[in-house]
């Protein structure tokens, strides 16, 4: 959530637009990558490096999900586990594995921070994302109230 | 609902304006030929749409392509323009980092896999399943077994596409049971409410079907709905139909 309220339409446009126009600098292309491929961004651009990029099909080639998700405690959320350095070097998250034992070691930062600057976290090629229309809501189902006679709105 | 119609139409209108003026004063950002305004800069990272950062859930999307182009043959359709590109050129990595370009490809990984239509384009069930590939189940313990439950949980489902099937045995190849049990599902058939919109919203299966396991397209419906319906199975008339006084 940015420091934006919410209502300030010229706040939220130019906040947009600014967006757009930053991303048309740094990005010359539509991003093509692998699905299931993660951007973590929660630190790295602010610390002047580029962000960080999993990507989830070279690693599942080589470990089941559950040496990660359940054993290394990763949550099901990109961005949502706060990696940093200090973890990494702790033997936390990928440090785990890249500390020159299971796979190579920290030092080699440009293989993890890959990710073209100001890319912000997230998941790569999500269906979420590919949505053209938001996700239907059902008209019955727990959030929803019982169906009026005639629709509202 | 009219109120963030417009709002969304002004958010959007506004910054075509700012970018269309960003474009001319970066000349090195060349408009696209046909003057349309480069949406797909947008869709690069479409989560971070400033509305879905700032906005409440009902507008969790805006989508500029529907402003221009509307009369282009595909408004919404979007295809890639290639896939398994390498990692310097697929536009998430950066090519000016030399390490980018030791990266390994997807293409000559997945040669051989057994091929799919949608997600890594391979059927990852079938790759372990003819040991294709090794995955351990241990970081440090190459040759330790997974603990796999071999149970079906059919889920019936009222509208007529095949009822689902949720299979343990291929989860359990890749997953232990605390992945699921009890944050996502309890563990008891039919204790959980599961919607096709919450999972296309990321929750229940969608937790992972849709971010790394096989996605929700019109090609894999059948993978989960796989147990078809009886014969003789119509499906319920919905009661407009019934009370309809035009019959
Ligand atoms: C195994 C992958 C990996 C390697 C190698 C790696 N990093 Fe990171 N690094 C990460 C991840 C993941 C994050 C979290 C990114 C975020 O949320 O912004 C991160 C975050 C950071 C951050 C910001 C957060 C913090 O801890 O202050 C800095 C700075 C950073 N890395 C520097 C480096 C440097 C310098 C090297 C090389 C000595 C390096 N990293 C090597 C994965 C790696
Ligand atoms: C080598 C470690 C590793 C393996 C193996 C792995 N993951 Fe991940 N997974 C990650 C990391 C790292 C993230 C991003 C977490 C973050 O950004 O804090 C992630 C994120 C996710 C997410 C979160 C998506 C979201 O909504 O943001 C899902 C779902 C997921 N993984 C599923 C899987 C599945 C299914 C498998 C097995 C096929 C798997 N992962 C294997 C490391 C792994
Ligand atoms: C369970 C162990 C494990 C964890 C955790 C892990 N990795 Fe890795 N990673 C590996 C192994 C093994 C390799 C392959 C090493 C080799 O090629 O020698 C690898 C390779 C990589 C590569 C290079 C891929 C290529 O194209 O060659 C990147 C980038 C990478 N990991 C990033 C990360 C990041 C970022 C994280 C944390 C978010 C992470 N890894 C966590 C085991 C792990
Ligand atoms: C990928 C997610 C996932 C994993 C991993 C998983 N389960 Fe389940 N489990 C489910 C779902 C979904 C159901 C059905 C719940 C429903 O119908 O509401 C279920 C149901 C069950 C049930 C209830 C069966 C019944 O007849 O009532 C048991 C018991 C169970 N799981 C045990 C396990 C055990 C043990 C493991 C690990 C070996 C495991 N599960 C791994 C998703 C999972
Ligand atoms: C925790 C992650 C996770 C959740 C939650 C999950 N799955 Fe999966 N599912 C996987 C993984 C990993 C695979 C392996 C194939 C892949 O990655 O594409 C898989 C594969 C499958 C398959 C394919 C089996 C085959 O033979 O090809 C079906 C069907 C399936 N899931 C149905 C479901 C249903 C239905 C639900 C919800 C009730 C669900 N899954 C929830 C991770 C998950
Ligand atoms: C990951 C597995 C999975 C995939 C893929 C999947 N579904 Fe579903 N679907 C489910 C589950 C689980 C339910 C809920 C069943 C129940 O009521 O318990 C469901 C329910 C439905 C329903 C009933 C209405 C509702 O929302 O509950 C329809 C219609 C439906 N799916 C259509 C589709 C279509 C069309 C596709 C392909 C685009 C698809 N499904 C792909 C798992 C899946």
């Amino acid at each position: 959530m940015l420091p934006i309220m919410k209502g300030r339409i010229t706040w939220r446009a130019l906040a947009l637009g600014v967006v757009a126009w930053a991303a048309m600098l740094v990005a010359p292309a539509p991003a093509q990558a692998e699905y299931g491929d993660v951007v973590i961004n929660n630190y790295a651009d602010a610390a002047g490096m580029r962000p960080a990029v999993f990507s989830h099909w070279f690693h599942r080639i080589r470990f089941r999900c559950k040496v990660c998700h359940a054993d290394l405690g990763f949550q099901f959320k990109a961005g949502g586990n706060k990696i940093t350095m200090a973890k990494i070097i702790d033997g936390k998250f990928c440090g785990a594995c890249h500390n020159g034992e299971i796979a190579w070691s920290v030092e080699n930062c440009g293989m993890c921070h890959s990710g073209v600057p100001g890319t912000p976290t997230h998941f790569h090629g999500s269906t979420v994302q590919t949505l053209v229309a938001p996700p239907y809501q059902p008209l019955t189902g727990s959030a929803a109230p019982a169906p009026a006679a005639a629709p509202k709105k | 609902m009219n109120l963030h119609k417009k709002t969304l139409f002004m958010v959007g209108a506004f910054s075509l304006f700012l970018v269309g003026s960003a474009c001319s004063a970066q000349p090195q950002v060349a408009p696209r030929p046909d003057g349309s305004v480069p949406v797909k800069d947008l869709s690069y990272a479409p989560e971070y749409k400033p509305v879905d950062e700032m906005a409440q859930s009902d507008v969790q999307v805006i989508h500029i392509a529907q402003v221009d182009d509307i009369n282009s043959f595909n408004r919404n359709l979007k295809k890639p323009k290639g896939i398994h590109l390498p990692p310097a050129e697929d536009g998430l990595r950066d090519p000016q980092n030399e390490a980018t370009h030791i990266l390994a490809a997807p293409k000559p990984a997945f040669e051989g896999l057994p091929p799919t239509e949608y997600g890594n384009r391979v059927d990852w069930v079938k790759t372990l399943d003819d040991k294709k590939i090794r995955p351990r189940w241990e970081r440090e313990d190459p040759d330790a077994e997974p603990f796999v439950m071999d149970l079906d949980i059919v889920r019936p489902v009222k509208a007529s596409v095949p009822d689902v099937v949720f299979p343990h045995r291929q989860h359990t190849e890749w997953l232990f049971c605390s992945n699921c049990h009890p944050a996502i599902f309890i563990p008891q058939k039919g204790a959980n409410q599961i919607n096709m919109s919450a999972i296309l919203l990321g929750q229940k299966c969608g937790v992972c079907h849709g971010k790394v396991s096989f996605p929700i397209t019109t090609k894999s419906c059948r993978k989960c709905h796989s147990k078809p319906k009886p014969d003789d199975w119509k499906p319920p008339l919905s009661e407009a139909t019934l009370k309809n006084p035009w019959k």
